[in-house]
């Protein structure tokens, strides 16, 4: 049975418009310590899929269970990076940090607390910033305070909802490869969903494909198959890579003349 | 930049002395009983250079008075934000609740201040809590639907977070809903002010007590006009230095 298995989810919204369906049936499966990304067009579904992972919404039909439970409302198992950063605003880096740290481990003393407080910061590189408030902190720096929080639900699952989308390319690559390094030396289980195909094939290990909505769906699971630890300017030489990156942009395509 | 440096000295200057002007002028033609800027000034000086003399009860320096003033609307502005804060958080937090209170505040949000202050009179049979409950019942209702605004715009992004964390009711008040609505509340919290303050003149005239518009009234009642306007100008000073005041607190807090 899989770490994570999402069956068959289906989501739709009454809007002043009428019901509109963004997600038909998307299923996907996660083993412990596995790296998956889903890729799709902008406005597809995506945030509705990590939301009902979540628990921040409730599926109309379908089911997901992680670690043998059922997934009915939202915890701390499963972390979330929002992609806003969602980071509140009245408080520091580090008291972002401070409030999941003291949810999950309200039980431990202070000390403690606080020196892991600091060990995530010091994790995404953040510690001469941990007194700074969100809105003194660049775009880059904000995105990893946010992963630092996430990081700190110590989740069963880690959900990233286009994490990096809002960054220009250069910060991108940077926290790119941070959170390549930051996954080698901690193998957490992560749920990455984009828009960005090179960013899914450098960071993942399998990527489903969704279909461009209404009803959504995933397609099958890509396997990356490139070798770890990777490296960003080898690989998109590989031929795995191109092979890989082929077929996603294929299968995108492909839905895409389908519905249009 | 000197020119606006000029224009902002200038025409200010300028403006008053078209309403002193104009105010003169009106002395002269169609109101013949209202004193001129010229007298309201000797008439009143002794009250604004001598603001704490005391010669009884209601003859007394401006500074006294609107002191007197001050701690009233103070003591009935406290008590607005006591009681208007809490109902402000519930009508954002609790839908029930909204739906129960709704209407009822409503209604009672346009009366007057002129309305209250007989309720007042026959709650407590005295003048003096009678004027705290009435400026606390007008300048309470800004304060009320800000908060409650400020609480339910609060971005669903900060509520996912707290859900999330599944932090505790008292948590999400205090880590978030309360941060989050807090520049809402404290904009409600600086119309409020400025209500009390309005509402002070109204109910210091029905109860006769000592204070700014106490005095107002009681010169109507002698016929020394002249001091009338000094109670509106002063009246009108300080108001404008509470919600400049007010400005400066907002203007750090949201800073901070």
């Amino acid at each position: 049975m899989p770490y994570l298995d999402v069956r068959a989810v289906e989501k739709s919204f009454v809007t002043p418009r009428g019901v509109s369906r963004v997600l038909g049936g998307a299923s996907l499966t996660l083993d412990e310590g596995e790296f998956v990304a889903i890729v799709g067009y902008s406005g597809s579904g995506k945030t509705t899929l990590i939301s009902l992972i979540a628990g921040l919404l409730a599926p109309d039909a379908g089911e997901i269970v992680l670690a043998g439970v059922p997934v009915t409302a939202p915890g701390p198992e499963r972390g979330v990076v929002f992609q806003q950063y969602s980071l509140l605003p009245w408080l520091s880096a580090r008291d972002n940090v401070a409030l999941a740290v003291d949810a999950v481990d309200g039980a431990r003393p202070a000390q403690e607390r606080r020196r892991r407080t600091d060990d995530f910061l010091a994790l995404v590189g953040l510690t001469a910033a941990a007194d700074k408030r969100p809105r003194e902190l660049s775009g880059g720096m904000r995105q990893r305070v946010a992963v630092a929080r996430g990081l700190a639900m110590r989740p069963k699952v880690l959900l990233m909802d286009e994490p990096f989308s809002a960054l220009d390319a250069l910060t991108r690559a940077s926290l790119q490869d941070q959170l390549l390094r930051i996954w080698g030396e901690r193998r957490s289980t992560v749920v990455l969903v984009t828009n960005d195909v090179d960013e899914a094939i450098l960071l993942a290990d399998r990527i489903y494909p969704m279909t461009p909505g209404p009803g959504a769906v995933l397609g099958p699971a890509i396997e990356v198959g490139l070798p770890r630890p990777r490296q960003r300017r080898h690989m998109s030489l590989a031929p795995a890579y191109q092979k890989v990156r082929q077929e996603i942009v294929e299968f995108l395509r492909g839905c895409r003349r389908g519905v249009a | 930049m000197r020119r606006s440096h000029v224009s902002r000295l200038v025409l200010p200057l300028l403006g008053v002395a078209l309403v002193l002007l104009a105010w003169t002028a009106l002395s002269q033609t169609v109101a013949p009983d209202l004193p001129s800027p010229a007298k309201t000034w000797t008439e009143s000086r002794r009250y604004v250079l001598e603001p704490f003399f005391k010669d009884g009860e209601m003859n007394q320096g401006m500074g006294r008075l609107a002191f007197y003033s001050l701690v009233r609307v103070s003591k009935g502005y406290l008590l607005a934000l006591l009681i208007g804060t809490p109902i402000g958080f519930m009508l954002g937090l609790s839908r029930p609740f909204y739906q129960a209170f709704d209407p009822i505040i409503q209604v009672l949000r346009p009366i007057s201040p002129l309305a209250w202050l007989p309720l007042g009179l026959v709650i407590f049979r005295q003048s003096e809590p009678a004027a705290v409950f009435t400026i606390a019942l007008c300048a309470m209702w800004p304060t009320v639907i800000n908060t409650a605004v400020g609480v339910r715009s609060i971005s669903q992004d900060y509520l996912n977070v707290g859900r999330v964390l599944k932090l505790s009711r008292v948590k999400m008040l205090t880590k978030i809903i309360i941060p989050a609505s807090l520049p809402y509340v404290f904009t409600g919290y600086r119309l409020s002010l400025g209500l009390a303050w309005l509402v002070i003149v109204a109910s210091e005239m029905l109860t006769g007590t000592p204070g700014v518009g106490g005095f107002l009234w009681q010169e109507y009642n002698s016929l020394v006009y002249s001091h009338i306007i000094l109670s509106v100008i002063t009246i009108g000073a300080i108001g404008f230095l509470l919600d400049r005041l007010m400005g400066l607190l907002e203007a750090r807090l949201k800073a901070a």
